[in-house]
């Protein structure tokens, strides 16, 4: 197994491939939040069948993957109020927000978009002092 | 063709997700403890796909229209405004709350974790709250009635 950081590097670099192929093919951001967002909207998207395929890549990937490979040990919080708290501040906020780690932090960031990198620089910030905050109080 | 984008490019990122262990809330949180023991995989990530994708933009840059009709998406129009600065602030919180963003949350939910489906039902509500306008901040409506 590589060490981590160049897992970390590879995986990035399909991410950011995945992001390209978006841009390039298609003329949409690979923005998660968004392509997820605008399907629970008011009005159907035109584009609806797209973002349902990208969405059920990200959903079959680990199937296949795991299929032949070890599945990872993941940690998560089992705090019910923290992961209803967590989830509704981010579902909400990246709506309001425009954009996520994907939209911003990879596509936004990658052309230097100001939007994107005030947008990255503030999620950084908020979520250092959230994670900051829960170790002081635990 | 556009279908077959869509679907590929969801494959290879989620594929991204997993190899570098984004899928794992432990380590963005670890990557988020500045002040605790602190992990850079993340900021490694980050690297490579923001690498990957400028090179992306850099072929784009010349180009009107995308290969598969549409146009390059243009740079945002909107100036950096309160509603930006706020919604990516309320964002963070979230994110450091559980350590989950949307894509690596729809990724995970494939390790069948009753947490991780949680998370993804109350990140749906907060997206339709938003987007039903069910949650007006007070403040925010006085600049920013429009986008």
């Amino acid at each position: 197994m590589n060490p981590d950081w160049i897992n970390a590097l590879i995986g990035g670099l399909m991410i950011g491939t995945a992001s390209g192929m978006l841009i390039l093919g298609n003329g949409r951001i690979a923005g998660v939040s968004s392509i997820l967002g605008e399907l629970i909207a008011r009005t159907k998207p035109t584009d609806w069948a797209e973002r349902s395929l990208f969405i059920v890549g990200l959903l079959a990937a680990p199937l296949a993957y795991y299929a032949t490979n070890t599945v990872p040990e993941v940690t998560v919080t089992n705090s019910l109020p923290l992961l209803i708290a967590g989830g509704l501040a981010v579902g909400f906020g990246a709506r309001m927000g425009s954009g996520c780690t994907s939209g911003h932090g990879v596509c936004g960031n990658a052309r230097l978009s100001k939007r994107s990198i005030v947008a990255t620089l503030t999620f950084l910030t908020t979520g250092a002092l959230t994670v900051a905050a829960l170790n002081f109080l635990a | 063709m556009r279908k077959l984008t869509a679907l590929a490019s969801g494959l290879l990122f989620s594929f991204g997700l997993i190899i570098s262990d984004m899928v794992n809330p432990a380590r963005v949180i670890a990557f988020l403890d500045v002040t605790g023991d602190w992990d850079p995989t993340l900021g490694f990530v980050m690297g490579g796909a923001i690498t990957a994708a400028s090179i992306a933009w850099m072929i784009a840059k010349p180009r009107k229209s995308a290969y598969f009709g549409g146009a390059i998406p243009p740079m945002p129009s909107q100036p950096v405004d309160r509603k930006l600065v706020s919604g990516s602030a309320i964002f963070g919180i979230g994110w450091g709350l559980v350590g989950l963003c949307p894509g690596p949350a729809i990724v995970a939910l494939s390790f069948g974790k009753w947490e991780i489906a949680v998370f993804i039902i109350a990140m749906m509500a907060g997206m339709a709250l938003y987007n039903f306008g069910l949650i007006k901040l007070p403040y925010l409506s006085r600049k920013l009635t429009k986008a």
